[in-house]
């Protein structure tokens, strides 16, 4: 989310499904969405009947392909590169919509004279630190500014290199005054123009070379950028349509952004029928990064505090504060938040409780804490819906580092194999796993359905919608709302009597939620109206413009203000489609402040009329000046079309009225990312971490800047180019399946309609190692082997790379050991190597083997798991050298 | 039963007689047929939610009589489903009722090798005692170099992509409040 973050504004889907019909176009990459979002494909449906094109482009021949205009089968990890040559077509044949390139975008920005491209440096970006392996983004800054908080801020140990993907949401724009960047080329022709280095930098991603580094033909691509490019202009748009298949990569972010220049380039952002449709995966995974349970940031975006960048509020305002835009009033957001956390007792005089957040390190994600687990560090782990022992990439690591906690709790609705571990897992059937050695304590706590409770979810595309409970929860059935409320209550009662500093955010916390029933189960319309914030009177504010920095207002989650405006549950409203236009507004509520197109003041020209008649959506009103149109506008209702700010002015005022990205200081989309993202101002090809091939581009194989764990004996690594594991392996989802299975491997219909698991095979590569349908195979990795029944079909598609044939492999990734289907888990194959600003796995593109028959049984396993490990490394002199953990081969040594 | 009757409830005359020859029309019901009623006829009242499983977000009207869900089918006035719901939307009651659906607490102690039972007001009270002493023997008021960390690095917290919003936000207030930083979900898996 970092991608859409930096780019545009705001970690969210740009548009909203029902858009998608009114797209010229509808591009799907790293997404099956006929099968994992079936109901939303509708609408991609739709536009097809209307006259739109469709493409897939995918390493798999899928549903979503059969019901395209064209399909195109690249090899997975190649994304950067088709996207690459997508931008360089657009650049070549003069195919951009260059007024709104040029007025609304970065493009005529021109960048510092310190900066240098991976062109330039076979594959690495200016300000690469070898020794701490990541860079230092001060060269990549606009020429004549400044990184945002330099100096004052370098003795309170801010270090640029640091600025973190998430903690930059929204693009602060360092140094920007008065929302201006402060040299530009209008022209696009200067040498050091965003527009110029673009041009550079993809200057070699021919078709020639997408053909050679995707594996498709030259005709298949330009077919695919023509179309984007017809599509594209004042009078038509298109969409593009992503999931997982683009962010599970040590690239993901990057590939995100790659879509996001052509989105930029071709004006398809805030216009209907465009946009970038980011498709989640589960019910509230949006709402779960909004309001976040996540580790670096708080409700609505805002960074958490890092040990070493803030002291107290004042510093952490500076740092998190934008010259100019939204994130100008970041101020006002964090203090609405830390009244609605610590109430009467935050005050001004006590930096509203700013003292009483816990502070992060660089990185205490999800993987962190599993290795911290591993070496016994985290002592106990709450696990609530989610199933991290088949789900999360490198299973056996993951359920090795469950068996070393003193004590666990696991909230489902199952027994699924998070909670079951300990007595039944692949590790206890192997031996490396006993239970009567296993000394961690396990809380197993039945789960309420949404069924039995009350509560809004986020939608993929922003909307929050309200779904009432409908009967009781049964027994010990509690919802996690109940859990956390009463939780939190007895901790409370716990450090009543307490004198100890450390416990006054908890005896200072604000925990008065009205509860209900015989469970004395909290409401949750309290909790959404403590999201949605107070004004000083107790009155429910309307919307975020009216937080205030002085401590009269009070709101949990910024861009929720608005979700219970005039006290009423808007999430709740139900207003059938029928009654209302397509953008349906009165139909639950959306964040921000009820938009349902982002940035959707770019619909209109720079003089705020529409660009085309086609392509009308929101406009300047002359006669009662105002914006106006089909959906909530996304800008000042009163700010003109001509608006300059003045030199002095901050924050929102120091938009320009004909610059739509009111999240950015500077009120462009970012082409180029000046800082923001980690890895790079720009999207570059890097190999994936496991790769049979070389990095046709670079000697710099894979994305430097990519975490990785050598030290760690439970995440050893295939070689690259490895004869041991020789195909490429990618994983995903079925359309009768969810995630890692906890609530459809249980579930009888969902059981049966998709009994078993599977690998996805081309007829060559059966040919090839002997393999049969309907019968057993075996597929492995360096970190574990699992079986599968063979699916020998063509729609996994062998791809010529450079001139050599290489065959993929699918795996769908739902299956455990538990459950009404049992299956392998693809993820005890996947790695812990993640992308650096985001940290997640790269499950989409690996390296494997696949051999016939059954895996080895018991203590076989590990053993026949090390054997292949040893003989890769034996086979592989010319392959870079390994982490020497790799030798250590089993894991039942720690 | 007279002739004419025994007669009239062969289809076979009755389809006959109204040029049904196909069968698809009125003459090849039955009594059963006739009195057929949807199972949704006899619900106590209709609850409008929202599809666990992915994103999309397809609204679900939920059947209840007598206290439990009876159906559970797609509501046609969202204007994001349009009524729709997919194989795993559709499976929506399967999953609320299914035949592994555990009620009660389950409690493992350390190197047991089945499960026990448990109460829920004593399996809340032994995660309380948990927390409070595990937190209490790693806090960290600082870091090495003193810079304030408050926090404990001991605890963790996973989950909340199939959450709810107002769930989430007070599970981020508790644990943040508690000094837990620790605290992930499936956005970043």
């Amino acid at each position: 989310m970092p991608s859409l973050g930096t780019s545009f504004g705001r970690g969210g889907a740009t548009t909203f499904q029902q858009d998608l019909m009114n797209a010229d176009c509808v591009t799907i990459m790293g997404s099956n969405m006929a099968e994992n979002h079936p109901v939303g494909f509708q609408w991609v449906m739709e536009a097809r009947e209307r006259g739109a094109e469709v493409q897939h482009i995918d390493p798999r021949f899928t549903r979503t392909s059969a019901m395209a205009t064209r399909h195109v089968g690249i090899r997975a990890g190649s994304d950067i590169a088709f996207l690459g040559g997508v931008v360089n077509y657009i650049l070549e044949h003069d195919r951009w919509f260059d007024e709104y390139v040029k007025r609304y975008t970065n493009a005529p920005v021109i960048v510092s004279e310190d900066f240098s491209d991976t062109e330039d440096n076979d594959g690495l970006f200016s300000g690469w630190d070898p020794e701490q392996a990541q860079y230092d983004v001060t060269t990549w800054q606009y020429a004549g500014t400044k990184v945002h908080a330099a100096a004052g801020q370098r003795e309170k140990g801010f270090s640029p290199s640091r600025v973190k993907g998430e903690q930059s949401h929204g693009g602060h724009g360092g140094g920007l005054s008065h929302g201006n960047p402060p040299e530009t080329d209008d022209t696009l022709q200067h040498p050091r123009c965003v527009f110029q280095i673009l041009k550079r930098h993809y200057a070699r991603y021919t078709p020639e070379f997408v053909a050679d580094a995707c594996g498709c033909t030259v005709e298949e691509f330009l077919a695919v950028a023509e179309s984007l490019c017809k599509n594209s202009g004042p009078e038509r748009t298109g969409a593009f349509v992503y999931a997982v298949g683009w962010t599970q990569h040590t690239v993901g972010v990057q590939l995100i952004r790659t879509a996001a220049i052509i989105q930029l380039l071709l004006g398809n952002i805030g216009r209907p029928g465009g946009g970038i449709m980011a498709l989640r995966g589960h019910a509230s995974i949006q709402g779960s990064t909004d309001i976040p349970t996540l580790y670096n940031i708080l409700p609505g975006y805002l960074t958490m505090p890092h040990v070493e960048h803030y002291g107290g509020l004042d510093a952490y305002i500076d740092m998190t504060t934008a010259p100019g835009g939204w994130w100008g009033n970041a101020d006002a957001y964090m203090v609405s938040l830390l009244k609605a956390w610590w109430g009467a007792a935050a005050t001004p005089e006590n930096d509203f409780c700013f003292s009483y957040l816990p502070r992060i390190d660089d990185d205490n994600s999800n993987y962190w804490t599993v290795q911290q687990m591993l070496k016994g560090k985290v002592k106990g782990y709450i696990v609530a819906g989610e199933n991290p022992a088949v789900g999360s990439a490198n299973g056996k690591a993951n359920r090795l580092a469950l068996a070393k906690l003193d004590w666990l709790v696991v909230r489902d609705f199952v027994e699924i194999e998070t909670a079951a571990f300990w007595h039944d897992s692949p590790e206890v059937e192997s031996g490396e796993l006993k239970p009567e050695e296993i000394a961690t304590e396990v809380f197993f706590m039945p789960a309420a359905t949404h069924l039995e409770k009350d509560g809004s979810f986020t939608n993929t595309q922003r909307l929050l919608q309200w779904h009432f409970k409908a009967v009781e929860p049964k027994d010990d059935c509690r919802s996690e709302l109940w859990f956390y409320y009463h939780l939190g209550k007895k901790i409370k009662e716990r450090v009543a009597e307490s004198q100890d500093p450390r416990d006054l955010p908890i005896l200072d916390l604000t925990w008065r939620y009205p509860t209900s029933g015989e469970i004395e189960e909290p409401s949750a319309d309290s909790v959404l109206a403590e999201i949605n914030g107070w004004d000083s009177t107790g009155e429910a504010l309307a919307g975020y413009k009216l937080l205030k920095a002085d401590g009269s207002t009070s709101c949990g989650c910024w861009i929720y203000c608005g979700a219970f405006a005039e006290d009423k549950n808007q999430a709740a409203r139900k207003v059938p489609h029928w009654d209302q236009s397509y953008a349906a507004l009165e139909w639950g509520w959306a964040w921000p402040a009820n938009r349902r197109l982002l940035y959707n003041r770019a619909s209109a020209n720079p003089d705020g009329e529409p660009w085309s008649e086609r392509k009308r959506y929101v406009w300047w009103n002359a006669d009662e000046e105002k914006w106006t149109g089909r959906d909530t506008p996304d800008f000042d209702a009163e700010k003109k079309p001509d608006y300059v700010p003045p030199d002095d002015a901050k924050g929102p005022e120091a938009i320009r009225g004909d610059h739509p990205f009111v999240m950015q200081a500077d009120g462009l989309g970012w082409i180029y990312a000046p800082q923001g993202i980690v890895d790079g101002p720009l999207p570059t090809h890097y190999e994936p971490h496991e790769s049979p091939f070389l990095n046709p581009l670079y000697r710099q194989q894979s994305n430097p800047r990519r975490q990785k764990n050598p030290d760690l004996a439970e995440d050893p690594y295939n070689p690259p180019g490895s004869d041991v594991y020789p195909y490429v392996l990618t994983t995903y989802r079925l359309t009768e399946h969810h995630t890692a299975g906890g609530m459809s491997r249980f579930t009888p219909y969902l059981a049966e309609l998709q009994p078993q698991m599977f690998v996805e095979v081309h007829p060559d590569l059966a040919r090839e190692r002997g393999l049969k349908h309907g019968e057993w195979a075996t597929i492995s990795t360096a970190r574990s082997a699992i079986e599968a029944r063979v699916m020998v079909t063509d729609r996994m598609r062998p791809v010529k790379i450079d001139g050599t044939v290489r065959q993929q492999v699918g795996l769908p990734y739902h299956w455990g050991q538990r459950g009404l289907t049992t299956g392998g888990a693809a993820n005890d194959l996947t790695h812990m190597a993640l992308d650096p600003n985001v940290h997640i796995q790269e499950v989409k593109a690996l390296t494997c083997d696949i051999r016939p028959g059954r895996r080895p049984r018991g203590a076989r396993l590990p053993d026949f798991v090390a054997e292949q490990r040893e003989i890769a490394h034996a086979d592989n002199g010319a392959a870079p050298p390994q982490p020497a953990e790799t030798k250590d081969t089993t894991v039942s040594k720690r | 039963m007279g002739f004419s009757k025994l007669l009239e409830s062969w289809p076979v005359v009755r389809q006959l007689r109204e040029g049904d020859a196909l069968g698809l029309g009125r003459a090849v019901r039955s009594e059963k047929s006739r009195t057929l009623k949807p199972r949704i006829a006899d619900a106590d009242h209709v609850g409008h939610s929202i599809c666990p499983f992915c994103a999309v977000g397809c609204a679900q009207l939920v059947y209840v009589k007598d206290g439990e869900v009876i159906q559970v089918e797609g509501d046609p006035a969202s204007p994001i489903s349009r009524g729709r719901l997919c194989p795993k939307g559709a499976a929506t009651k399967n999953m609320h009722d299914g035949p592994l659906r555990e009620y009660k607490v389950k409690y493992r102690r350390p190197y047991g090798t089945s499960w026990e039972e448990l109460s829920l007001d004593d399996a809340m009270e032994m995660i309380v005692d948990r927390i409070v002493a595990t937190r209490d023997e790693t806090w960290e008021e600082e870091t090495p170099d003193g810079n304030p960390a408050k926090r404990t690095m001991a605890i963790a917290n996973l989950g909340g992509a199939t959450l709810d919003n107002e769930e989430n936000y007070l599970m981020k207030k508790l644990l943040t409040a508690i000094g837990v930083v620790q605290v992930e979900n499936q956005a970043r898996i």
